[in-house]
């Protein structure tokens, strides 16, 4: 049914520094990870099969597969800890000529990926979901959630010490403060919570339920799957500035708006963190998000931009009264 | 059908020549880069074309001292989701 055999790849990368879903699927259930990769393989007709995760994780994902006789046919890839190392030009890439950077895209990787073959890049959750519809059924997945956000899925949540950082399943559409609260935390003893990721969004934590599609406002997307809340002391700003300066520091450096507009970003919110009192920061750092969206191979620069858009809302407070010369929590350097 | 215009941004070093080429298309960002006037999003990287900036498109691609552009036929590639670090 296609021209050339497909590839499927099994994507355990997990670049995102506060997520740690994934490399536990990978240590407590490899073996259905193997499952759902070997369904769609077969689903497509045979397709070549891979496993590309971080160092750590391979050898317990190798003894699974020896355990997994449909599974022998699998090639395992070693992923570098880079935060962009999962994108999935970058893991075929990587698998192509082991250099995990995003690749220009004229075609979807589906239609041409790895050595020009049509090439599927599936995270290892997804793929231990569709070992579980393929053994129980569709009605047993849709037994949780709601209907328009079926099943459950994995989230890394952390926050202030002493809350231990936990990976929990939760329901499709739960509701993040509940889901706070299970991970031992007071919803109304936090200021903000960061959904999704790097490249997610800051929101309140009242009132949103996890969901990839639904009103702003009342859902948020889930995202990498990353939950991290700031208590009512930390600086909005502050953690902001750190996190972009990370992502400007992960850029390949390949793709000049990136180059240049990820570390301008950073430098100015730096600049807002470290107490200059300029009022036109905050409108150049919502024009440089605005002129670097949409401009690169991958989505590292509008993922980029849309915490920083988040963080102007979200802490819109916060940003006056740094630029009116103090900060609100007891760490700001303009206090 | 429509053409697309599409920049290999692993490619271009910003020269903008491009820019010089199409001026009702492109504009130039702070570092040099070429940015598609009145886009948002994917539409910056295979920026649509009216019929009438075809021909200075093509000249364009021709032209690119880092072969950064080439011209999509057709339906421009949909958006791939796999964002970084998921």
């Amino acid at each position: 049914m296609f021209a050339a055999r497909p590839v499927v790849i099994a994507n355990g990368a997990e670049g995102e520094p506060l997520s740690s879903k994934d490399r536990t699927l990978l240590a407590h259930a490899p073996h259905l990870v193997i499952d759902g990769l070997v369904a769609l393989a077969e689903a497509l007709g045979g397709a070549s099969m891979y496993v590309y995760a971080p160092a750590a994780s391979l050898p317990r994902v190798e003894q699974a597969v020896g355990e997994r006789p449909r599974g022998k046919r699998i090639r395992m890839v070693q992923a570098p800890e880079t935060f962009i190392s999962g994108e999935s030009s970058a893991v075929v890439n990587m698998i192509a000529n082991g250099s995990a950077i995003p690749t220009d895209q004229r075609r979807r990787l589906s239609e041409s990926g790895l050595n020009g073959r049509p090439t599927l890049v599936v995270n290892v959750e997804t793929l231990a979901q569709v070992a579980l519809i393929a053994r129980y059924g569709a009605p047993w997945f849709r037994q949780a959630g709601t209907p328009a956000d079926p099943g459950t899925r994995l989230v890394s949540v952390s926050g202030p010490a002493p809350v231990p950082d936990v990976v929990l399943e939760v329901p499709g559409g739960a509701q993040l403060s509940a889901v706070l609260q299970e991970a031992g935390m007071d919803p109304a003893a936090l200021s903000a919570v960061l959904v999704g990721g790097y490249h997610g969004r800051w929101v309140r934590p009242a009132a949103h339920a996890l969901s990839p599609a639904g009103l702003p406002g009342r859902t948020v997307r889930p995202g990498a799957g990353v939950i991290h809340a700031l208590d009512l002391q930390a600086c909005g700003i502050q953690a902001t500035a750190r996190i972009v300066g990370y992502l400007a520091d992960q850029s390949a450096r390949q793709c000049g708006p990136c180059m240049f507009g990820l570390p301008a970003m950073a430098s100015i919110l730096n600049r807002i963190a470290g107490g200059e009192t300029n009022h036109r920061l905050a409108s150049e750092l919502e024009r440089l998000g605005k002129l670097v969206s949409g401009r690169g191979a991958c989505r590292h620069p509008e993922g980029t931009a849309g915490l920083v858009s988040s963080a102007l809302e979200v802490f819109a407070g916060d940003f006056r009264a740094h630029l009116s010369g103090y900060c609100t929590g007891p760490g700001g350097a303009a206090a | 059908m429509k053409t697309h215009l599409h920049i290999d941004w692993t490619s271009c070093d910003g020269r903008g020549l491009c820019v010089e080429l199409l001026p009702g298309v492109l504009d130039r960002d702070d570092w040099g880069y070429p940015v598609a006037r009145g886009k948002v999003g994917r539409d910056r990287t295979d920026v649509p074309l009216r019929d009438a900036d075809r021909e200075a498109a093509q000249e364009a691609v021709i032209l690119c001292p880092k072969l950064a552009l080439s011209l999509l036929e057709g339906k421009a590639p949909e958006p791939q989701n796999g964002a970084p670090g998921t």
